[in-house]
């Protein structure tokens, strides 16, 4: 009984790992045999990107079961500390340790901002804490367009108004302009090596102590309280932790593009919504279906390239379809009947 | 002062426009349950069905407006039909949530498809010219805006609290299977909310565009949370909260853009919302729940 | 000294006072009744006791510490677990996990001892394993342990929360009406059940229970709320013989 329980767990987490080195492996082969394209190819470390934000949303919304619609943020603050810190140690680093340490200080960053913001956040409920933490996000990305860090001789001062930034020396965080020039560190690999940890750290989170105490608290809130569970601290950890690992697919991000701007398009709500999608396309909650829904809404697009100008109306249609399909009562009820894989449902009483 | 006031005025005005979009929110919000995300680019249909009869077509502003309210009502229905009824009974407001994204996605990329990314230049519709009062200029659009505004505010309260189907949006929007019990058809509720929303959306799309006269597939995305923000900050489900939150909402943003800094106004705009949720976790008009032990 | 004492406790709604001047002394290893009339304030009570409502006037004393207007989590932590009269499971979780997390605070480890998968946390999952389905056992839901918690007919799942609640080790049981929607059968068992952890575990119990059954098999004293206030207190033979509370009852159904 007790060796079935644990090794029912472990056998999923292990199925989970196992997909993630498998299609790293399949990708890398591809990629020796020359099957895989310039373009595809720049797509791979996006996607590495995607899916890590995938498995940190999903430890909010589908673990904790907050909503939150502002995890680009948190992937902006990791992007622009990172690549701040790329700058600053570009000529008295080599490339190894200077884009470890990178990736550390976009996770840790990230995590205090997430700490910070978690603080009165979590304290709302529901829609509430939603559109808060969309609000968070949303002002993120605006300060960071009116954020100008430069050096003056050795010293490095930051500026929210242009005008005072005319006097430094030399712009690391430019403004509207972002960050230039961060190196291009970001590997296939290494964008692997981030989802892998990410996904390790989460399913050893989620088969714990603490793991347990936060579906408490996302299933039943009062009682978890009754049985002596400190909700705060917990709704604390699942966030803070959450944002850590946004941070760090922020650092990656940042490593792979040529100027890093707080666009819209980058860090605005429409892409913390886009991991919203991943998250609940892929079964809320479940890590390993929040990574396959990052990798197939990312690839849709690319896989409908031959239809042209239609592709974005085609997924928006296909999103819509998998909705309805996944979640409508009588299509579920279809599915599960003729589905000759699953097996049937043990009858209860 | 003069100009304090005249920015003032100007707040009142995108606020009313906020407000309209907000009420829309709101009530399918209290009915349906559900954040509809896709509201905001009802503003954006609206918007280019007007211009499409009042430029391209150059058929009379009045038949355009009829049109734009029209169509978006026809839209809001249909959206509902066939993207959110079937997920009613699913039991996952994440799923709908999800939905009403794809349905955004679906109208903007539909817009670009039609028009073009490029900006269309939306000749205001209003008829009235710029209005001066004494040190006060006021252009005729925010004026309309204000005074649109409050009619349609007050048509709503009319409809919702002396009709029959106003009466029974209440009911749904309260207890939906006890609504059903009494006969109320809910089915035919949501609809009528839908309805009444996305015109209202379409109303605020030829005003918006009115008052910035560029008209783009992406016109309603911002307008749009900004309105679900302001529904939000009044306490969502409240009409009169939306209403309060969206003229707070359009001062606030003006007055930022004006005296602190523009390119903050968005900043300054959310920073306003989290501390009112802060101090009054259920908005400015919210009822607080408790839930029962 | 008595295990719990209670003391001029009220609280009070807007203009309602849903519960005054209660008064309650349990021993230890006691089995206590609190039975009343639909809308009495029982659960009113329940939720004073667990630190769920604050009370407006009184003092609560678990095993001579002053526990008044502490938190839900403090109180667990103080000694005082329950169970829900709306059943409260973690319904998208495992029976066994379920019983888990009462085991919470009584199997501490770091977080980080977690995500680097240490020795201790191996080691005190294992102890946390057999521990929990010692408890199952006792309940005998231990052939359901991978069970979702939310698949296990009602009778179960409010043994669940019994052993959800005694997972965390309390001095004092609050059962919030344990028979309710149960058939015969089961009352039957649960009656087994709660003796079972009285003899074992030494357990002091305070519940709720329309039962009559029941609270006359295994009630030692009982106190009768009606309308927020203690009608009768007392001996279980005694209390049930009082004409009052036989006035209350009548026309009260015994749902």
């Amino acid at each position: 009984m007790k060796k079935r329980t644990l090794t029912k767990a472990t056998k999923d987490n292990f199925a989970t790992i196992a997909m993630i080195v498998v299609l790293y492996a399949a990708v890398t082969i591809a990629a020796q045999a020359g099957l895989i394209n310039s373009h595809l190819g720049g797509l791979l470390v996006p996607l590495c990107v995607y899916a890590t934000m995938a498995v940190s949303l999903n430890l909010v919304v589908g673990i904790l079961g907050e909503l939150s619609l502002g995890h680009a943020g948190f992937m902006c603050v990791g992007a622009f500390s990172a690549a701040f810190f790329s700058k600053v140690t570009e000529a008295s680093m080599n490339t190894f340790p200077r884009f470890f340490l990178a990736i550390l200080v976009g996770g840790i960053v990230a995590g205090i901002f997430g700490f910070l913001i978690g603080i009165p956040v979590l304290r709302l409920n529901g829609d509430y804490l939603a559109i808060v933490t969309l609000a968070f996000g949303e002002i993120i990305k605006n300060i960071m367009n009116v954020l100008y860090v430069g050096k003056v001789g050795n010293s490095i001062r930051f500026s929210l108004d242009s005008s005072a930034a005319m006097d430094m020396d030399e712009m690391i965080i430019n403004g509207p302009q972002g960050i230039t020039g961060t190196p291009y560190d970001a590997t296939f690999t290494v964008g692997f090596i981030i989802l892998l940890i990410s996904v390790i750290v989460v399913l050893n989170l989620v088969n714990s102590r603490s793991g347990r105490a936060i579906m408490a608290i996302r299933d039943n809130r009062i009682a978890a309280e009754s049985v002596g569970i400190r909700v705060t601290r917990y709704k604390m950890l699942a966030f803070t932790l959450s944002a850590v690992i946004a941070g760090c697919a922020g650092a990656l991000y940042a490593h792979n593009l040529a100027s890093l701007i707080a666009t819209p398009a980058r860090f605005g709500y429409n892409m913390s919504i886009l991991f919203l999608v991943f998250v609940v396309l892929g079964g809320i909650g479940s890590t390993r279906g929040s990574i396959i829904a990052a990798v197939i809404l990312t690839l849709i697009p690319e896989v409908l390239r031959f239809i042209g100008d239609y592709r974005m109306l085609i997924y928006a249609v296909i999103m819509i379809v998998m909705m309805i399909v996944n979640w409508n009562p009588k299509s579920r009820a279809f599915i599960e009947a003729h589905n000759p894989f699953r097996k049937k449902e043990k009858e209860v009483q | 002062m003069v100009s304090f006031i005249t920015n003032l005025i100007n707040g009142l005005s995108l606020g009313s426009i906020y407000a309209i979009i907000a009420i829309g929110y709101t009530m399918v919000y209290g009915i349906a349950k559900m954040l509809n995300f896709a509201h905001g680019d009802i503003i954006m249909v609206g918007a280019y069905i007007a211009f499409t009869v009042i430029t391209t077509l150059s058929l009379p502003v009045g038949l355009g407006i009829l049109f734009a309210v029209g169509g978006c009502l026809l839209f809001g229905i249909a959206i509902e039909k066939i993207a959110y009824k079937p997920l009613r009974k699913a039991g996952s407001p994440l799923a709908v949530l999800i939905t009403a994204i794809g349905v955004s996605y679906f109208l903007e990329n539909m817009a670009l498809l039609i028009f073009g990314s490029d900006p269309k230049i939306f000749s205001s519709v209003v008829p009235f010219q710029t209005v001066a009062a004494g040190p006060f200029v006021i252009p005729g659009t925010t004026l309309i805006s204000i005074v649109v505004s409050l009619i349609l505010v007050t048509a709503l309260q009319l409809f919702i609290n002396k009709t029959k189907p106003g009466q029974a949006m209440l009911a749904v929007s309260q207890d939906r299977d006890a609504a059903s019990l009494m006969g109320i058809s809910v089915n035919g509720t949501i609809s009528l909310t839908f309805a009444i929303g996305s015109a209202m959306a379409g109303v605020a799309g030829v005003l918006l565009c009115s008052a910035y006269p560029s008209l783009s597939p992406y016109t309603g995305a911002m307008p749009g949370i900004k309105a679900f923000v302001a529904a939000v900050l009044g306490g969502i489900g409240s009409i009169p909260g939306a209403m309060i939150g969206g003229l707070v909402l359009g001062i606030i943003e003006i007055l930022a853009r004006t005296y602190i800094s523009s390119q903050l106004s968005d900043a300054i705009v959310f920073s306003v919302l989290i501390i009112v949720l802060l101090v009054k976790p259920t908005g400015l008009m919210g009822k607080v729940i408790q839930e029962k032990v | 000294m008595a295990l719990l004492e209670v003391r001029n406790l009220a609280i009070q709604f807007g203009g309602l006072r849903a519960v005054d001047d209660f008064e309650l002394t349990i021993e230890k290893g006691q089995l206590y009744g609190l039975i009343g009339p639909n809308g009495a304030g029982k659960t009113t009570v329940f939720n004073l006791l667990t630190g769920e409502y604050k009370p407006t006037e009184g003092i609560i004393k678990l095993d001579g510490q002053d526990i008044t207007g502490r938190s839900t989590v403090e109180i667990n932590r103080a000694g005082i677990a329950r169970t829900f009269q709306n059943i409260r499971l973690f319904k998208q979780l495992s029976v066994l996990d379920n019983v888990k997390i009462g085991l919470h605070n009584q199997y501490p480890y770091p977080t980080a001892a977690a995500i680097f998968r240490l020795p201790s946390y191996f080691k005190t999952e294992k102890a946390m394993n057999e521990k929990a389905l010692e408890l199952l056992k006792v309940f005998h839901l231990e052939e359901e342990a991978d069970t979702l918690s939310s698949n296990l007919p009602y009778g179960k799942q409010r043994k669940l929360e019994i052993a959800r609640a005694m997972a965390t080790n309390p001095k004092l049981l609050l059962l919030d009406e344990p028979a309710a929607g149960m058939n015969p059968n089961e009352t039957e068992e649960l009656m087994e059940n709660i003796a079972y952890i009285r003899e074992h575990f030494g357990m002091t119990i305070l519940l709720i229970e329309h039962d009559m059954k029941l609270v006359f098999g295994i009630c030692e004293e009982l106190t009768v709320l009606n309308f927020g206030r203690t009608l009768a207190q007392g001996e279980t033979r005694e209390v049930l013989a009082n004409p009052e509370v036989i006035k209350a009852y009548l026309g009260d159904d015994e749902d």
